[in-house]
């Protein structure tokens, strides 16, 4: 089982991309199953989010919190602390926006790459990130749970977003 | 048939969109709240083809359900935790009127202190109010729970309301790929409700009345008969169901690995799963580890617990819930189950999750040691036995 932790602020849509990376890797393949869930409670814009995505070839039975990782997923760098490294596999990654370096994790800087799509949100760029670093999922199939999943209007740029991600890692 | 990644409130209205409810009341409360928006959504959207009736309390909410079920229509809400409490007087008047009304309710702890989180104490403490109650494990169960709920209230032989459980956030909020079938097909699986228990100006009668103390324990013993005569209706209609869905279920409960288990936990829920997932790893060890969770605890599965529970050693049963003063109510259910039954067994409880407390699986497999070793009779994960305290 892959396990993929996603830290966010309430309004950045760290859920959304937990549940789209659910939904792309279970999208074309019956096989294949996934559980995405947020930290739970009520919800407030601007208070720290944790979402949870599971991955796996058979049913995911436990429903509880993930206590190791394989990727950590920050879109915010205020929330990063050198803490994480604990709910971190011993081969996982951690993956930041941030514009600054910080040791040991993999950074970029995520809102630049939104900001060319004019999305305010940095969610599907992170998503392009996970994927280009961690392959847990095709780029199709990510594009196509964006299509089956986000409204109409903004699914577009989030693609391009996605895929321009996915790029700036094999730089 | 189509794929969606759903949650379990999402699933659930998916569930009630194909079953074609005629009346809709809702009272939003967390974790319940999805349900009843997506609903309202697919009645805007022109998919659901139902009155949507926004009303002020959960009182209300079956007291609507109740006048729309008492005119002859298909009537859906539902609700959680103190919504249920509020709503608990109205409870009975839809059983005891004979109203085969479906509620989904959202697991969910019950004030003081104040706890959104889920636990099963709201619907357990209802299990006297006449209604069938069923607890789903995913979301796929509840999707598929919600199309067969009416099936089993409206048959003739029943004519009960049916609960149908939900973990509050654990499966309420949970995302997972869900089978959606096709509308021709829950069209053929679900016909409209008919039923002469409305009222009806052409053939005029009295409903909704009060009978005395010679004839009140005739419609109590007649109540009973209903809630019993689900047990078969609920085989029939889930044969029914695999025949055109394809999915298969197991009647009031659900065995795993249990034919040569030693040792079985009994519980209830989306726990479920990781009991099963421990028992596996158990069984690596060599410790003959079986799972038994509970679909419906009413009607409750006495000889099918007695059944599989009566070769073990020892068993747990683990839930959410505490009857303070006593023990959780789940094992009270099922000790009265094997002692009906002449079986011998040494049983324990497991009190964990009251206020969504994680229940981990060092907490599972830590549950199967200590009843292969012997413990107090009502444990609570993570304090101990009942005399801890003294």
């Amino acid at each position: 089982m892959k396990e993929i932790l996603w830290l966010g602020r309430g309004g950045q849509g760290a859920f959304t991309a937990a549940k789209l990376l659910g939904a792309a890797y279970t999208i074309d393949d019956d096989d294949k199953y996934a559980l995405a869930f947020p930290s739970f409670g009520p919800e407030r814009r601007g208070a720290p989010v944790r979402a949870f995505t599971k991955l796996d070839t058979k049913p995911v039975a436990d429903r509880s919190q993930t206590e190791k990782a394989d990727y950590i997923v920050i879109l915010d760098d205020t929330l990063y602390s050198p803490q994480l490294l604990e709910l971190l596999k011993d081969s996982g990654k951690i993956i930041v926006n941030s514009k600054q370096d910080i040791g040991g994790v993999c950074t970029f800087d995520a809102e630049k790459i939104a900001a060319e799509f004019r999305l305010p949100t940095v969610n599907t760029v992170m998503f392009g990130l996970l994927i280009g670093i961690s392959g847990v999922v095709s780029s199709d199939n990510a594009a196509e749970a964006i299509k089956g999943y986000m409204p109409q209007k903004i699914q577009e740029r989030n693609i391009n977003a996605l895929l321009r991600a996915v790029q700036e890692v094999a730089k | 048939m189509s794929k969606k990644f759903l949650s379990g409130n999402e699933a659930f209205a998916e569930g009630i969109r194909l079953a074609r409810p005629q009346v809709i009341s809702a009272y939003p409360i967390t974790p319940q709240t999805i349900v009843v928006e997506r609903l309202s959504e697919m009645v805007e959207d022109g998919s659901l083809n139902a009155e949507y009736v926004h009303v002020e309390s959960e009182h209300s909410a079956m007291s609507c359900a109740i006048g729309a079920s008492a005119v002859g229509a298909r009537a859906f809400t539902a609700t959680s935790s103190q919504g249920l409490l509020y709503m608990a007087e109205c409870l009975y008047y839809a059983s005891g009127g004979r109203f085969p009304i479906v509620m989904m309710n959202a697991d969910r702890s019950t004030a003081l202190p104040w706890n959104i989180y889920g636990d099963q104490r709201d619907s357990l403490s209802q299990l006297d109010s006449g209604w069938i109650q069923a607890y789903a494990e995913n979301a796929q169960e509840a999707l598929d729970l919600a199309l067969m709920s009416y099936r089993i209230a409206e048959d003739k032989r029943v004519s009960t309301p049916y609960m149908a459980n939900l973990d509050g956030f654990v499966l309420t909020h949970t995302y997972e790929t869900v089978d959606i079938p096709d509308r021709e097909q829950a069209d053929r699986f679900l016909p409209p409700y008919e039923t002469d228990n409305r009222i009806d100006l052409d053939a005029p009668k009295n409903m909704a009345f009060s009978a005395g103390p010679d004839t009140n324990y005739i419609f109590k013993y007649k109540e009973h008969e209903g809630v019993l005569a689900a047990r078969e209706v609920i085989t029939e209609t889930e044969k029914a169901f695999a025949e055109i869905f394809g999915r298969k279920y197991t009647g009031l409960l659900e065995n795993y690995r249990t034919e040569d288990a030693d040792y079985i936990i009994v519980t209830l829920g989306s726990i479920a799963g990781l009991c099963r997932e421990t028992a596996d790893k158990l069984r690596e060890n060599g410790v003959k580890a079986g799972v038994v969770r509970i679909r419906y605890m009413r009607p409750f599965p006495n000889a099918e617990i007695a059944d599989v529970l009566r070769n073990a050693k020892a068993y747990a049963v683990l839930e959410k819930d505490i009857s303070f003063g006593n023990e959780g109510t789940v094992f009270t259910n099922v000790n009265s189950a094997l002692k009906k039954a002449g079986a011998d067994v040494k049983g324990y409880n497991f009190i964990g999750g009251l206020g969504g407390r994680n229940i981990s699986a060092s907490d599972i497999e830590k549950i199967y040691n200590d009843i292969a070793n012997g413990t107090e009779s009502v444990n609570f994960i993570g304090i101990g036995g009942e005399s801890n305290g003294k």
